[in-house]
């Protein structure tokens, strides 16, 4: 079994360490949760690269979508499965293959896949799994709490507002 | 502090709130405001689609009940929380999002009059039907069970008659029914006991009492369990249909094991519209910061008034869980170990006069229809409360005409017991 309790800490440097993260599974369907989070991970400045076979040549969100992995033309700092679990070793397969490698891989909540993610941590690669990294961001950076949901987070530290209104970050940044 | 479980001391102070980020006040403000501007139309539109966190307007989402929210839901164990105007708004708003007209849910008969009088009446006009059950034979709960049973509704600590319920052998029958237990947590608080930790997927409180503590604010809260699956049997389609107005979204796999909260909020809230004031949420946030202190004090002080009662000639009965003798004392043991709360009742040889002269010789204590302050209040339910019921009611209820409610303040003990001492004197 692979560690699946990550601390605050954890989370926040894996999310302060990437820029551009590749969503595989990404929905062109406004209300579909991989849309959802696509659209907000773009909103906090990440750039998002939506893949999925059968939206490829297409954009999401104004961003263009690819088919594969490996037809993403810049290097991806994270993989985001947005995939059921069994279909997880095939994509870290594709993401092991990546020159140079993302540096973290991340299964969506209710997704794992813990022979595949000891696979990727063999190679150096930092894997979160059956978390969802829109609702840990808002939740690290103290958005989430709008909505009534408790953050687990007790801190006596100012938010950290972005520029425009009810903006928050794990970073500050404009 | 990063991943060590807070103490309930510590979550009661801090948790939900962080310095104010515009202006580093500690203490939470109070947004005491309809509206907030939006950036440009599309976050007006993130917003609105809920694809984006941030509010809009209050009657939906407040900062300041925000942190309200927070709090509670951290200190019950749940995962979300929705506060709202009243207990009564939080008991309609969970209902609104559980049953369709025809359903049934079954609710203990030892319930807070009031939730009695809103599930036999206000609750049958919309078509939601409650089938009573009574938690000293617990398989009422299970013979009341039909095809058209969406969850079940109960008082961790009864109001009035202080029964403490068995919440985890409820929570088994829910959990084998595939329906919810819903659990009204008013009189315990979650410093004396966490239904959600016995079973219970929903736990509702009347943050008017204890919650807020002081006597000055109405409001109640829903909130959210995580643990039941919404979408397994497509009984509860609010959370797992799409929703016409979200352009299709469905709530419960959007938002997860919050969704509950989210749909009580979005759907529920926005329709029916019994939000809190901020002011409200900041008085009742404030009170939550020494609830442990306050709860400490009152249980120690009902229990000091219950063994003078217990002596007093005049004093026919007493029914306080944490008495030793108590027919809940071993349930209270296992729910509450800290204390039995602080509102209990007793039974006057002289009757109904005897009740209705008692509330008119106290001099300290109040005469008062609310429980929960630091003040202490006495009641004599027959006459007041429980009147609107029937007389089978009443004595099912625990408010039978002999029958005086305390609700024990944070006082001095010696001079809550010299209160009633000299008007027990005089009741005849
Ligand atoms: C146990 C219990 N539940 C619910 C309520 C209703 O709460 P509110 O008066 O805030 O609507 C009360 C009020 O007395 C209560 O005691």
């Amino acid at each position: 079994m692979c560690e699946d309790i990550y601390s605050d800490d954890h989370i926040r440097q894996v999310l302060g360490k990437v820029k551009t993260i590749a969503i595989v599974g990404a929905s062109a369907n406004q209300v579909r949760p991989s849309y959802f989070v696509l659209k907000y991970l773009l909103s906090k400045g990440y750039d998002v690269i939506p893949v999925n076979p059968g939206q490829a040549g297409k954009e999401i969100c104004g961003q263009m979508t690819y088919a594969s992995l490996a037809d993403i033309p810049r290097p991806v700092h994270m993989v985001d499965i947005f995939r059921a679990s069994d279909a997880v070793p095939a994509v870290v397969d594709e993401a092991l293959a990546l020159d140079p490698l993302p540096r973290v891989i991340w299964m969506q909540l209710g997704i794992r896949h813990d022979a595949a993610a000891a696979m990727a941590e063999a190679r150096g690669i930092d894997v979160v799994m059956d978390r969802c990294p829109k609702i840990e961001y808002a939740r690290l950076a103290g958005e989430i709490g709008w909505a009534g949901v408790a953050s687990n987070v007790i801190s006596s530290k100012k938010p950290k507002a972005q520029a425009g209104f009810q903006r928050y970050g794990i970073v500050p940044r404009d | 502090m990063s991943n060590i479980q807070p103490g309930f001391s510590t979550l009661a102070v801090h948790a939900g709130a962080q310095p104010d980020p515009a202006t580093g006040a500690r203490a939470t403000p109070i947004y005491q405001t309809t509206s907030f501007v939006f950036e440009d139309v599309d976050q007006a539109a993130a917003l609105f689609g809920l694809q984006a966190f941030g509010n809009i307007y209050t009657r939906i989402t407040n900062p300041t009940t925000a942190v309200l929210e927070g709090r509670v839901a951290a200190l019950e164990g749940g995962t979300a929380a929705l506060a709202v105007a009243s207990g009564h708004a939080a008991q309609l708003g969970v209902f609104h999002t559980l049953l369709t007209p025809g359903d049934e849910f079954i609710a203990s008969n030892k319930l807070y009059g009031g939730s009695i009088n809103q599930f036999n009446h206000s609750f049958k006009s919309f078509g939601w039907n409650v089938v009573w059950a009574d938690p000293d034979d617990i398989a009422t709960f299970e013979r009341a069970l039909s095809p058209k049973t969406k969850a079940i509704f109960i008082e961790s600590l009864a109001n009035p008659g202080g029964v403490v319920t068995d919440i985890a052998a409820i929570a088994a029958i829910a959990r084998k029914a595939g329906i919810p237990l819903i659990v009204d947590n008013t009189m315990a608080t979650p410093y004396l006991c966490k239904p959600i930790e016995h079973g219970a997927d929903i736990v509702v409180h009347s943050l008017t009492k204890f919650m807020g503590g002081h006597g000055n604010s109405m409001g109640g809260i829903i909130v959210d369990g995580g643990t039941f699956d919404w979408s397994k049997s497509g009984r509860y389609p609010m959370l797992s249909e799409p929703r016409p107005e979200y352009q299709g979204l469905t709530i419960h796999e959007t938002f997860g094991n919050f969704g509950f909260a989210i749909a009580c909020r979005v759907l529920g809230l926005r329709d029916l519209g019994a939000a809190i004031s901020p002011f409200n949420s900041f008085l009742i946030l404030t009170g939550i910061e020494t609830l442990p202190l306050r709860m400490e004090k009152h249980c120690a002080n009902a229990l000091a008034v219950a063994r003078y009662l217990q002596d007093h000639k005049a004093v026919a009965w007493v029914r306080y869980a944490g008495l030793e003798g108590d027919a809940c004392h071993a349930l209270q043991q296992k729910y509450m170990p800290k204390g039995a709360g602080a509102v209990f009742t007793f039974g006057l040889k002289g009757g109904y006069e005897a009740g209705v002269n008692l509330v008119g010789n106290v001099e300290m204590l109040s005469h008062v229809a609310n429980i929960g302050d630091t003040r202490s209040l006495i009641i004599h339910p027959a006459s007041t409360t429980h009147r609107q019921l029937s007389d089978q009611q009443k004595t099912a209820a625990g408010a039978g005409p002999d029958v005086v409610r305390l609700s024990i303040g944070i006082e001095d003990a010696v001079d809550i017991i010299a209160d009633l001492e000299q008007a027990l004197s005089r009741v005849g």
